[in-house]
């Protein structure tokens, strides 16, 4: 860790006295354990084990940070909490993740400890995140402690020296990976890679593809979502815009490292810090990761665009790609149109509604004290933490940004991406429904893997998909599965 | 001693009837424990795990909810949405595919008419599975891999056990013949080969992930030297799995090689000294003397490593995550990636068909080459 970080570490630890819920007070948790499960690594979970301690000394409360395999995270949440176990009082996990524990009623209802909570100012946490991210059925469930959503980082360098733009829609990302493709771009004479994937399976590549698709299928606001009809939960899955979208992720492959189908997240980060890549599909990590001693060749180069869009959108009553208009796309900007893709959705912090009182009141302090903006402020800004912003004051200027060491200019693109994103009336959700695991990382994973790979033909992945996600809502209820997809894009009661 | 009822021996006492009855049943004393565990451990989870793999199970506030479904998470893997997964792309069977179809097929009808005349009514039975698990296999293997389709998860469990095995059974017969002959060192060739199988099956997996590494690994120089610096084997279904089976064949060459070892060690000297007087060749001493006394050895071990090679989870999970698309995929880590996202009843499901398979192919192999082997051993 940097000096920088160390001594932001410490400041934060010298506020954290000032910065806890008005209700707490010094010693009020003597004697109290929080459990928290999380994934491993120092990613997420080193932090919450910093700011434990933190914690722990103002409050009295311990805080233990348990760490297990990602995929692992929710089954045994789930289980723990089900089963009436209860080893675990804090489950930190994807905010999409909460709607499934929610309705077996095993998270519980923070809504009366933000009434009494004078530091949380939740009207500072974006929007989206607010809405979507933590609540359930218009009850806050969970609190967020990281933002997310893809979006394309470029070189800035590369495409300057290139003379090219950064690019605004999915063919223009092809068209300019083609151009860049094959360039030395970080001095060490080898030929470099137009852009970078990581679609290893079994681990994230199911949400760059949705990023991709996004665009062609949403038209309408985040209320529409862009897997399911609303009103039948019928997949909007086996029609052209999909199917462009999985032809434009195959076609990357050819500006991409040789080995991209055994790539995960975390092996594609090193390529891209060493300069290897011109463009990427990545969170908000990258903006702080490129600050690091380990990306040296890249430090203030990789720039961000909000999201990449498609002049081409889908005509849901027919299946085929049409042209945007302000009709049928009213949140178009120039012809095209955008729609984020809140990937993942953030981690966030839930409590189990059958842990002791006292536990719970801890936990949600604890929860809370991550949330503020005093703390999370600084936590976003340091590239391993893995928080992403997703508070208004993270990103209504510079400073805090500059202050971690990013060029103003950096800063300014980098913010501006983010709100841009944020603030589109168009974001696209990640998946909060019953069952959203087997949707995405089980079939959608599966035949997107197995389509790269050449095993299927693209007709046949798409008729796969639907066919697979067709047999997970009637498993767990076409109808009950229509009452979650309403509350999850905010549409229900 | 034979008491009358009632009345104790003379010169017993209370004690030493307590003694005596203790004797009688130290026997199932003393196994009760064992059998106990293996009842709450191994034996109930098997039976319970038939009503998962019958079901619907869902998480709910108060536990588990099962909804009765039938066969439906077994049908869906043969005909359902998984039967591409789990059996590979059935489609129409090309010419070579039909002819090996055909072809094993009638060499099955063949064995078993010849059986008729041989085997009891119990023994028939027994070999109409085996037969039926072939005719689906080689119907399997004519539709997807001989008609240039890809292949599912249960193939490619077949592969890593069949071609995986056989390989692993040479190789290992092969060093543990090196190290049975007057050679110096073989004390420390023995140790370093023996390593391997020490090591757990995760830091197995990784080690090869990091030494298969195609960018930066340390085998890139070499496979520069040959001209294959640019081979990606992770881009590739074939070459995967492969890459797959030789990783997996590197933990497990050890355990034949030092089963095989012990084998051949005991193979008495004088037998091979006097064949080496009467001019026999190595060749001959080989296939003549020492073959058909490990012969026994042998085949339990190979017995042994296939019924291990069935449950291969680990190597491609950690390496490829089952990709690229599923083909390095085995059932035990699909039944595990389906666990994974709380569908307990399909993987329950495929665990089952996991079971028969093995235990109809394992038995199979027993009945009709171990057994064999072990009759013409016995003379």
């Amino acid at each position: 860790m940097s000096i920088y970080k160390k001594s932001v570490c410490l400041l934060s630890g010298a506020v954290a006295l000032g910065a806890l819920p008005g209700a707490s007070v010094a010693g009020e948790f003597d004697g109290v354990t929080v459990n928290i499960l999380t994934r491993p690594g120092y990613v997420i979970a080193g932090r919450l084990a910093e700011r434990g301690k933190e914690f722990e000394a103002a409050t009295g409360a311990k805080i233990v940070v348990t760490e297990v395999p990602f995929a692992e995270i929710f089954p045994k949440i789930q289980n723990d909490w089900s089963t009436g176990t209860n080893s675990i009082d804090v489950g930190v996990f994807a905010a999409g993740w909460g709607v499934e524990l929610d309705a077996a009623g095993l998270l519980e209802d923070m809504t009366p400890y933000i009434e009494k909570d004078t530091k949380l100012d939740l009207d500072d946490v974006a929007p989206y995140f607010r809405d979507f991210g933590q609540k359930i059925g218009g009850k806050t469930k969970l609190l967020m402690v990281d933002g997310d959503f893809q979006m394309v980082y470029y070189r800035k360098d590369v495409l300057e020296k290139a003379g090219l733009q950064p690019p605004k829609t999915w063919d223009e990302y092809l068209d300019v990976a083609s151009k860049i493709h094959g360039q030395d771009m970080n001095g060490d004479g080898q030929a470099d890679y137009g852009l970078c994937s990581f679609k290893k399976r079994n681990a994230q590549s199911y949400f760059a593809i949705q990023t991709i698709a996004a665009p062609y299928v949403q038209t309408m606001g985040t209320a529409q979502g862009f897997h399911f009809d609303g009103a039948t939960m019928k997949p909007i899955v086996n029609n052209e815009a999909w199917k462009k979208a999985l032809e434009i992720y195959k076609e990357t492959g050819k500006y991409s490292p040789p080995e991209e189908l055994n790539l995960d997240i975390t092996d594609m980060r090193p390529i891209y810090l060493a300069g290897r890549c011109g463009m990427f599909i990545e969170w908000g990590d990258t903006g702080p990761l490129q600050l690091g001693a380990d990306a040296a060749s890249v430090k203030g180069l990789l720039y961000a665009v909000g999201a990449v869009g498609a002049k081409e959108v889908l005509d849901r009553a027919t299946g085929k790609l049409v042209p945007v208009t302000k009709e049928n796309a009213p949140h178009s900007v120039d012809g095209i149109n955008y729609a984020p893709f809140a990937a993942f959705g953030g981690w966030a912090g839930a409590i189990n509604a059958k842990a002791d009182q006292k536990k719970k009141s801890a936990a949600y302090a604890f929860l809370s004290y991550m949330n503020q903006a005093a703390q999370s402020g600084v936590d976003v800004t340091i590239g391993e933490t893995g928080y992403n912003p997703y508070r208004n004051s993270q990103l209504a200027s510079t400073d805090l940004w500059e202050k971690a060491g990013m060029p103003k200019e950096l800063a300014e693109n980098y913010i501006g991406a983010i709100n841009g994103a944020l603030n589109n009336l168009n974001m696209a959700s990640d998946m909060k429904i019953p069952g959203a695991a087997k949707y995405t990382s089980v079939v959608l994973d599966t035949e997107i893997a197995r389509y790269l790979a050449g095993e299927t033909t693209v007709e046949e992945a798409l008729k796969n998909i639907e066919a697979g996600w067709e047999e997970v809502t009637e498993d767990f209820g076409r109808d009950a599965q229509i009452k979650a997809q309403a509350l999850a894009l905010g549409t229900g009661q | 001693m034979i008491g009358q009822p009632g009345i104790p021996p003379a010169g017993s006492s209370r004690s030493e009837s307590w003694g005596e009855w203790f004797d009688r049943h130290s026997r199932t004393f003393f196994i009760a424990p064992a059998v106990t565990l293996i009842l709450i451990f191994a034996v109930f989870p098997t039976f319970y795990s038939i009503v998962f793999a019958l079901s619907r199970v869902r998480f709910t506030g108060d536990g588990l909810s099962f909804r009765f479904v039938g066969l439906q998470n077994f049908y869906k893997q043969f005909i359902g949405t998984e039967q591409v997964h789990f059996l590979g792309k059935i489609e129409a069977m090309d010419a070579f595919g039909l002819v090996f179809f055909i072809a094993v097929t009638a060499a099955v009808f063949w064995w078993l008419y010849r059986s008729l005349k041989t085997t009891t009514w119990i023994g028939m039975a027994g070999r109409a599975i085996s037969a039926a698990m072939a005719i689906f296999l080689a119907w399997v293997i004519g539709a997807t891999l001989l008609s240039g389709n890809p292949i599912g998860t249960l193939l490619t469990t077949l592969f890593y056990v069949i071609i995986g095995c056989a390989l692993q059974f040479v190789i290992g017969l092969g060093l543990a013949f090196l190290c049975s002959q007057p050679v110096r060192a073989k004390n420390f060739f023995r140790v370093v080969f023996f390593i391997p199988l020490m090591i757990t099956p995760l830091g197995v997996g990784f080690a090869m992930r990091m030494v298969a590494d195609s960018s930066k690994g340390p085998l890139l120089p070499l496979f520069n030297l040959f001209g294959i610096g640019s081979w990606i084997w992770s881009a590739d279904a074939w070459s995967a799995r492969f890459v797959m089976m030789i990783c997996d064949s590197w933990q497990w060459i050890p355990f034949i090689f030092i089963c095989m070892l012990a084998a051949l060690e005991n193979v008495p000297r004088d037998h091979v000294e006097a064949a080496q007087v009467d001019g026999a060749s190595s060749v001959q001493i080989f296939r003549e003397i020492t073959w058909p006394q490990i012969v026994p050895v042998a085949v339990t071990v190979l017995l042994i490593r296939m019924i291990e090679a069935f449950k291969i989870v680990d190597l491609p999970n950690i390496m490829t995550g089952g990709g690229p698309g599923t083909s390095t995929e085995s059932m035990t880590l699909h039944s595990y990636y389906i666990w994974r996202a709380n569908d307990f009843g399909s993987s329950a499901a495929i665990a089952y068909l996991l079971l028969i398979l093995t235990v109809v192919i394992c038995a199979s192999f027993f009945n009709y080459v171990v057994l064999g082997q072990l009759r013409k051993a016995r003379g």
